[in-house]
């Protein structure tokens, strides 16, 4: 049986987690989203781990993982007691997920750069395998859009037309030198279809990321989160002798 | 001998082929080498060739992504691209996650030195093993060897490597796989000849009355056999293809609890910033029979 929690618990879920203080900007930011895709999105849940038939979340972004974490807690994934245990030795639950340690957690992240591609193989190997109804979803953020392996990919999955995947940016401007022209932009290029929308927004959310949606045109479909800036501001040192 | 014209590269093709044939689970991704070769696979088994691009990065994080489905993935490429530029992604993605994985490359140490040091990669066994994962490691001296190598390295539980090349061994080895081969037997020292090693090796100790072990198996490495015919005293030199010492560590680990002398020779100065051809750099780097000789001389003292 799934626990009965809400959105308003995952505050509290959060505070039974300490001591990931440098990343907990980028735990909120993610909040919205992934529970929007838990909540409404993902046909997934603790009966279906090793369902060949799953939704697959591939996160890219491991970073700021206790938002994640408490979802998951909610949804009955993961046992409520071990967010006590966050962060320590034995625990389940790293800065950074673990697919090992964690039944829920598709792939292994912290680095960034690496999802996307790893998505894009799931979604091919689906399609080769004749598995047509799961999704794959990939959680990126706009800074991890620096990493070349990321452009790699974005133009590898547009060209395989892959509409079974979705990727779901959270664009909290923390990318140091940034996405003029914005993000949407630099998918849709190589083929993808983009939305952009407000990552607190849990009515637009659902509604960009509806798996119907997902499977319109053959291609794969791109979905940015607006957010706030992050407060913790990056390495823009180069401003200095560029102004 | 299936064909002696055959090319390590063609035996792997025909061998690639069969092997899609008998697994369906099987794909291989490819990052535009070999994939005029390999095309007309993807007529007989759609989808199951897969050619990312010039991307050796979403190469190795989509073959993670297809295990995850269940599915086989064989990763082939020039070796530099297919070990070190996405070496964060064997790391992450392949070891990490637990996942199985077969990477297969050619261009081996200098296969084709006209290219420059950018293509050569004698350091890649050595940077897999950096990684401290579990990876089984194969090393073909014969075109003929390729196709039971390619069936131990995709019979692999984790990642595993195979190392095709243009240098050869004249004649392939009978049983050669996952245990060395004693080929020759003498009183004065062990050698081990890896891979494309052996011929040479045997033209260096022709007079020298040493046991040859022959080597297509470096991971897991073959423990029992140096064993068995190492004696009270070994002294042992290994000659590998690649990166002087890829597997000295492994020889000094078997005879640890014995007194023993261990030499290594392989590729050491690996930016000769020199151009020609495979056999120059064999003899810059003392690899052709004379240079071997004088190393065996030098260390078994005879």
């Amino acid at each position: 049986m799934a626990p009965n929690f809400g959105y308003e618990d995952l505050t509290n879920l959060i505070r039974l987690m300490t001591g990931d203080e440098k990343h907990e900007a980028s735990a909120h930011s993610t909040l919205d989203v992934v529970w929007v895709l838990y909540d409404s999105v993902l046909r997934v849940n603790a009966a279906s781990l090793e369902d060949p038939m799953r939704d697959r979340l591939v996160i890219s972004k491991g970073h700021g993982p206790m938002a994640l974490y408490a979802v998951l807690a909610a949804k009955g994934m993961i046992p409520i007691d071990e967010l006590v245990a966050y962060g320590r030795y034995d625990s389940a639950l790293g800065w950074h997920p673990d697919r090992l340690r964690i039944g829920a957690i598709e792939v292994s992240s912290g680095s960034l750069g690496h999802g996307l591609a790893i998505a894009v193989g799931i979604a091919y190997g689906l399609r080769l395998c004749r598995l047509l109804t799961p999704r794959v979803f990939c959680l990126l953020g706009d800074g991890e859009l620096d990493e070349g392996s990321v452009h790699e990919t974005i133009a590898l999955a547009g060209r395989l037309h892959l509409d079974n995947l979705t990727a779901v940016v959270i664009d909290n401007e923390s990318a140091t030198y940034g996405w003029p022209g914005g993000i949407a932009r630099r998918f849709e290029v190589e083929g993808w279809r983009g939305v952009t929308v407000d990552g607190h927004d849990h009515q637009q959310l659902a509604k960009a990321l509806d798996r119907d949606e997902s499977l319109r045109g053959g291609s794969p479909r791109v979905v940015v989160c607006e957010l706030a800036r992050a407060d913790l501001r990056p390495n823009s040192i180069n401003k200095v002798w560029e102004s | 001998m299936e064909n002696q014209n055959q090319s390590m590269r063609e035996a792997f093709h025909s061998a690639v082929e069969k092997w899609l044939a008998a697994d369906p689970s099987g794909v291989v991704v490819l990052a535009d080498i070999s994939v005029a070769a390999m095309s007309h696979l993807n007529e007989r088994y759609p989808g199951r060739l897969l050619n990312v691009g010039i991307r050796e990065q979403a190469a190795i994080g989509v073959a993670a992504g297809l295990n995850l489905c269940g599915l086989h993935p064989l990763v082939h490429t020039y070796a530099p691209f297919l070990i070190e530029r996405p070496l964060e992604m064997i790391k992450d993605d392949l070891f990490h996650q637990g996942l199985r994985a077969t990477l297969v490359s050619i261009g081996a140490s200098y296969d084709e030195p006209g290219y420059g040091r950018t293509h050569q990669c004698p350091e890649d066994i050595a940077l897999l093993d950096s990684l401290g994962g579990s990876c089984d490691v194969f090393v073909p001296g014969n075109p003929d060897e390729v196709a039971p190598l390619l069936a131990c390295a995709l019979g692999s539980r984790s990642v595993s490597y195979l190392r095709l090349s243009v240098a050869v061994n004249r004649s392939p080895v009978r049983n050669a796989g996952t245990t060395m081969v004693e080929v020759t037997s003498g009183r004065h020292g062990v050698v081990i000849a890896v891979g494309p090693m052996l011929d040479a090796v045997l033209d260096a100790s022709r007079d020298m009355d040493l046991t040859v072990l022959y080597a297509t198996t470096i991971r897991p490495f073959d423990a029992s056999t140096l064993r068995a015919v190492a004696g009270p005293m070994p002294e042992v030199m290994i000659v590998e293809p690649s990166l002087t010492g890829t597997s000295s560590s492994l020889v000094e680990m078997v005879l640890q609890n014995v007194p023993h002398r261990v030499g290594a020779l392989g590729v050491g100065d690996v930016d000769l910033h020199r151009y020609g051809t495979r056999e120059e750099h064999d003899v810059a780097h003392g690899l052709d029979a004379p240079g071997l000789a004088r190393s065996f001389r030098s260390f078994f003292g005879s």
